[in-house]
Formats: C-alpha cells, sequence, structure tokens
C-alpha cells in the first residue's frame, strides 16, 4: 500500500434541484473523511447543500485520442438540435 | 472585569468572559497551523475551524463587554488584556506541539464544548442561547472532523497510535478543569442561565471515553488535575507568549484599523 491518501473527485449540489457539478480533487484515507475534506475545502462559501465524493480510480474516461472517432461525427449533425421547431406559447421556458 | 466572581457583577458576564476567552484562545492556537499542516486538507480544515472559534469569540467576548458596562467591545477584551485576566481553560493555551497533540486536543475541547453548548441553549438569558445555538452547529462538526481523526490516528498505525497515546498522556490533566465549579457557576445554574458544569461530567467523560476505546488509547490515572485557567488563579507560562504574538499589533499601534 502506497503511504499517499488516494485521490477523490469531489461533486458539489449548490441548490435543491440542480444536479451535482464536478468541482474538484482532494486526497483522504477514506471515503467519510474525504466528505468531510470536501465540505471543508469546496463549500466555506456557501457553495453547497449536498456533496458526493468518488474515487478517482473508479472514474472511467474517454482516451483524448479518441476524440475524433467520438466527438467529430456529431459536429455537422445540426439537425439533431431541437432548434428547427415553433416552440407553442403554452410551452413557456424551456 | 471580566473573569472572578465579583459582587455586583452580571454573572452572565463571566460566563461569557470565559466562553469567549476559550473560544479566542483555541482558535489563535488552532490558526498558528495555517500553511504548516501536515495536508492542503487539514490545513483548510483547521483554518475554518479557527475561524468558527474566532467568530464565536467575538460574539462572547462583545456580550461579556456589554454586560460588564465598563464600554469594552470584543477587539478592547480580547487585545487589551493581560494574561493574568484571561479566564479560558488551561487546556487550549497548550502549544499546539505535533498534528497529534493539536487534533487531541481538539476532541478533548469538542467533546465538551458540544454538551455545553447544548445546555446553554436552553438558557433563560436569550443572547447566551442564541449564541450557544448559532455555535453548536459549528461545534457538532469540529466534534465530528475532530473526533474521528483521533479514532483514525490512535487505531492507526504504530508510529500514530504511539503519538497519539504520548499526546493523550499530556493533555489529559487539563480534562477535569472543564467541570470544576465556582460560586458564579452556581449562581448561574441556580438562575437557568447555564448548566452546573460538574452536571456535564457524566456525558462527557462517557463520550470520551467512547472515542479512546474506538481509538484503542487509554488515559492516564491522574491524581490533581491541572486548573486556575477559568477561575483566574493561574495560567501556563504559554499564555503570555501567543498573546504577545497576538496583540502585539495593537499594543503597538493602539487602535490601528483597517
Amino acid at each position: 500500500m502506497s503511504d499517499e491518501w488516494p485521490l477523490w473527485e469531489v461533486f458539489v449540489r449548490g441548490r435543491h434541484g440542480l444536479s451535482h457539478r464536478h468541482v474538484g480533487s482532494l486526497h483522504a484515507p477514506d471515503a467519510e473523511t474525504a466528505i468531510r475534506n470536501g465540505r471543508d475545502v469546496y463549500t466555506r462559501r456557501n457553495e453547497g447543500v449536498s456533496i458526493w465524493v468518488v474515487e478517482a480510480r473508479h472514474i472511467s474516461a474517454t482516451a483524448p485520442g479518441d476524440k475524433g472517432p467520438l466527438f467529430e461525427p456529431s459536429e455537422d449533425k445540426v439537425y439533431r438540435h431541437p432548434s428547427f421547431y415553433d416552440i407553442p406559447d403554452d410551452v413557456g421556458q424551456m | 472585569m471580566v473573569g472572578g466572581p465579583i459582587a455586583g457583577v452580571d454573572p452572565v458576564a463571566i460566563l461569557a468572559g470565559r466562553m469567549g476567552d476559550t473560544a479566542l484562545v483555541l482558535g489563535h492556537r488552532i490558526s498558528e497551523w495555517c500553511g504548516l499542516a501536515p495536508a492542503l486538507e487539514e490545513d483548510i480544515a483547521l483554518a475554518n475551524t479557527a475561524l468558527d472559534l474566532i467568530g464565536q469569540a467575538k460574539l462572547w467576548l462583545d456580550l461579556a463587554g456589554a454586560r460588564e458596562g465598563l464600554g469594552r467591545d470584543a477587539d478592547g477584551l480580547a487585545y487589551l488584556r493581560d494574561a493574568w485576566d484571561f479566564r479560558n481553560l488551561l487546556l487550549v493555551e497548550r502549544p499546539n506541539g505535533d498534528f497529534g497533540d493539536t487534533i487531541l486536543r481538539q476532541a478533548l475541547f469538542d467533546g465538551w464544548h458540544v454538551q455545553l453548548l447544548a445546555g446553554l441553549r436552553d438558557s433563560r438569558d436569550e443572547q447566551v442561547a442564541a449564541i450557544a445555538a448559532k455555535a453548536s452547529k459549528e461545534a457538532a462538526y469540529h466534534w465530528q472532523r475532530s473526533r474521528e481523526t483521533v479514532i483514525a490516528l490512535g487505531d492507526g498505525t504504530e508510529e500514530s497510535h504511539a503519538r497519539m497515546q504520548a499526546a493523550l498522556v499530556r493533555a489529559w490533566p487539563f480534562v477535569g478543569e472543564m467541570f470544576e465549579s465556582d460560586e458564579t457557576d452556581a449562581a448561574l445554574s441556580s438562575a437557568g442561565i447555564a448548566p452546573a458544569p460538574a452536571t456535564l461530567s457524566t456525558s462527557v467523560m462517557g463520550a470520551f471515553e467512547e472515542m479512546l476505546a474506538e481509538a484503542t488509547l487509554r488515559a492516564p490515572e491522574v491524581s490533581r488535575w491541572q486548573t486556575g485557567g477559568r477561575s483566574g488563579r493561574m495560567h501556563t507560562e504559554h499564555l503570555g507568549h501567543m498573546l504577545s504574538t497576538m496583540q502585539w499589533l495593537q499594543r503597538a499601534y493602539p487602535g490601528c484599523d483597517w
């Protein structure tokens, strides 16, 4: 086992109704400590009402080299954006 | 004067002075870790705790100043009194030592603080009750954090256990002062303003025993508790050094503001 504490990714929900957002990372020996550290490092200025932490090694991510095949094909498919529809006034704010 | 039961002095001034001095001295002590703690996360956590305590000290000392009626506010009480006028628990003026000493001292303070604040929330004095209500949320988090850290380090590696046990042997003789009562405490308790310190002993010591058992630490036998801070009888030699750092700017430049 390494002497270093593992890295945790921290997600904070700013207000009720919003989603948790990634705010940064920190080191901690276990999940409970990671939550307390997240509270102390990332919610000092009243930023949150809920914290999630996940050990960074449990996150699977896309490889930067795959950017072309993964994301470029959607660049020329503007019709996937719902901007060609007339939205009835009754719908209100979308 | 804040401290020492004096005929004609509102006992709330003495209570608030003791609460404020203890929070102020510990808050300053913890702030000495700023930039030096063993990990960034602990550094920020300690700084947060220091700021919480200094905020509480301001509320308590403003109340003490208002009730003593000598025209002093929190700043006047914090920066312009000498060591012999402070009424903090001796435990909190002790030097930081290593991180183990600091976090153990913090847990001993927090475990007592949450129970005392719970009693003060029911105070018949509305201002005391209001300050206690605000402070108890902060204290609950401090206690959760310091307690869990003591357990993790006590029940940790061979070295962390040995350091925590040594820290406990050094700090434990100062615990008894938390439960010491005098005439002011008796007056406050019979007026329904504050719980008698001795009545906190069972629950606080019970909480300490649970924590120490989980941390695999053993409290030493104490034949005589180290006391005298909250009564004003004596302080350790460390308080004066701390105050000279904390107060020098106001002493060198009286009334300096920015």
